[in-house]
């Protein structure tokens, strides 16, 4: 399925010389904006812009919770500054149609993506579910629960998992947990996703240079 | 200090307890396997000999190494039969009074020396190991399930245990080939403080419309490479057992995210246990899982 990208700036879900930019065509049926400024166009069988960590509504605006068109939002799911993963989150609003989920999800899976479909809320799924995770692995280190390596140790030996908590949210970047955090915790108000001292200690440095 | 050479392992009926039991009794160790449940320790015995077997078969032991660990079992229901034990692991479920009745009892049974301890995943050493009459040997020892399988186990010290109780325990567990990693006597430990307000936040997540239970596994596996997702975790933990842990959780720490989401407890009022009642937050029949 083809696809037209209007880019303004860097993409983190398609960086510079990814294969999915050059694949692109001119006045196709899925139109993507990678930072652009969207322009709604029924004739199209979906638009897609690309999300930080704001809502779709922001873009499309919202309607008593009947909001939805052929437009979408998503996001290819990367921690930090680590290489983009092959999962697309596709935004959907309540009443987004269901041929431009459709496509968009075709789309994205020809070109080799997986696609979790999920509603506009803050975080989408993973930095939904995950943020909450890191921070109490933080805390837990701050409060010398255990060492960083044994948690993560913990983690990959106990549950299987590639990596910790501890090392993964370090080479995501505290910095970045801490703008992640800092607006979940904007949209939600609780304590879960309030940044934690090492990310506001790590974001304070950053500043300082 | 005595060397550990014989270890007791209590709730050895059940999945955990008997795969304690074969980690132990697999390292050179006697084992005597105790459960007052005569049926579900018989079903133990039947399923280690079958494990056993197994090992046989793939290669992983010979038939004289198999003879030899069968040789160090044996099972009772009789605790007296725990008298000479150095080391006694319970693996009994996660109710503080009964193992703190456990510890008291067995501290009337075994000599001195005899360290207690405790496989829970939830509950404060400090407090199982309280009145028990010997608090300084008293240690948190939590295996993964299922223990036979899985290295890892959380180490904690209570605030009575001495250090060189620690030590003996620390070196038992590497002497068995497991890998240790300590934690402090805080609830949940590592394992658990993660995962169960974790789980909490994937149920709610799904109550709330975020995504259906498929695409927030897909997304969690995908996205960060784990082999399992997390509703597929829940549903082979058990959404009772989620419940429990809940209830285990939320009054030592009142974390909101500790508390049982509504969701959780519809699903398990309407039977859907996970992979055990055949639904949880998916369908199984058979091997082929289904979204629900």
């Amino acid at each position: 399925m083809h696809y037209t990208i209007d880019l303004s700036g860097e993409s983190r879900s398609f960086p510079t010389g990814d294969p999915f930019l050059k694949s692109a065509s001119s006045n196709a049926d899925i139109a993507i904006y990678l930072g652009a400024l969207f322009k709604p166009d029924d004739t199209k069988a979906a638009i897609l812009i690309e999300l930080g960590t704001e809502c779709l509504g922001v873009h499309t605006g919202e309607n008593a919770g009947e909001e939805g068109s052929n437009v979408l939002g998503f996001s290819r799911y990367r921690n930090g500054d680590d290489a983009p993963s092959s999962l697309i989150e596709l935004v959907r609003q309540p009443a987004t149609l269901a041929s431009a989920i459709e496509a968009a999800q075709t789309m994205f899976e020809s070109a080799g993506f997986e696609v979790a479909l999920c509603s506009d809320q803050a975080g989408r799924i993973i930095d939904r579910l995950m943020r909450p995770k890191y921070n109490d692995a933080l805390r837990f280190l701050d409060e010398g629960l255990a060492t960083a390596k044994d948690m993560d140790l913990t983690c990959r030996m106990g549950l299987g998992y590639p990596d910790g908590p501890i090392e993964r949210v370090e080479r995501g970047g505290l910095g970045h947990h801490y703008d992640v955090t800092k607006s979940l915790f904007e949209i939600y108000g609780t304590s879960a996703y309030t940044p934690p001292r090492r990310a506001v200690v790590a974001k304070q440095r950053a500043n300082l240079k | 200090m005595t060397e550990i050479r014989k270890v007791g392992i209590c709730g050895a009926g059940g999945t955990m307890g008997a795969g304690i039991a074969i980690v132990a009794a697999r390292a050179g160790f006697e084992v005597v396997s105790y459960d007052q449940r005569g049926e579900a320790l018989a079903r133990a015995v039947k399923q280690t000999d079958g494990f056993f077997a197994k090992s046989v078969e793939r290669g992983k032991m010979t038939d004289g190494n198999r003879e030899a660990v069968l040789t160090r079992m044996s099972s009772t229901t009789d605790l007296e039969a725990l008298a000479d034990c150095d080391l006694v692991i319970e693996a009994i479920f996660e109710n503080l009074e009964v193992k703190q009745e456990l510890f008291g009892n067995l501290n009337n049974i075994c000599p001195e020396h005899t360290i207690f301890a405790s496989n829970t995943s939830t509950l404060s050493i400090t407090q199982i190991a309280s009145g028990c009459g010997r608090e300084d040997k008293v240690v948190g020892m939590h295996f993964c399930l299922p223990a036979q399988l899985m290295k890892l186990i959380e180490m904690s010290p209570g605030l009575n245990t001495s250090e060189e109780v620690f030590n003996l325990a620390w070196n038992w567990t590497e002497a068995t080939g497991q890998i240790p990693v300590k934690t402090q006597d805080k609830p949940g430990f590592i394992l658990n403080a993660l995962l169960v307000p974790f789980n909490n936040d994937v149920i709610r997540a799904v109550e709330a419309g975020v995504a259906e239970p498929a695409d927030i596994d897909k997304a969690i596996k995908v996205g960060l490479g784990y082999k399992m997702g997390p509703l597929e975790l829940i549903d082979l933990i058990g959404l009772d057992t989620q419940i429990r842990l809940c209830e285990s959780f939320y009054p030592v720490t009142h974390d909101p995210r500790a508390s049982a989401p509504p969701l959780l407890r519809r699903k398990v009022a309407a039977g859907h246990l996970g992979r055990k009642s055949g639904r949880g937050f998916f369908t199984y029949d058979g091997n082929t899982m289904f979204g629900a």
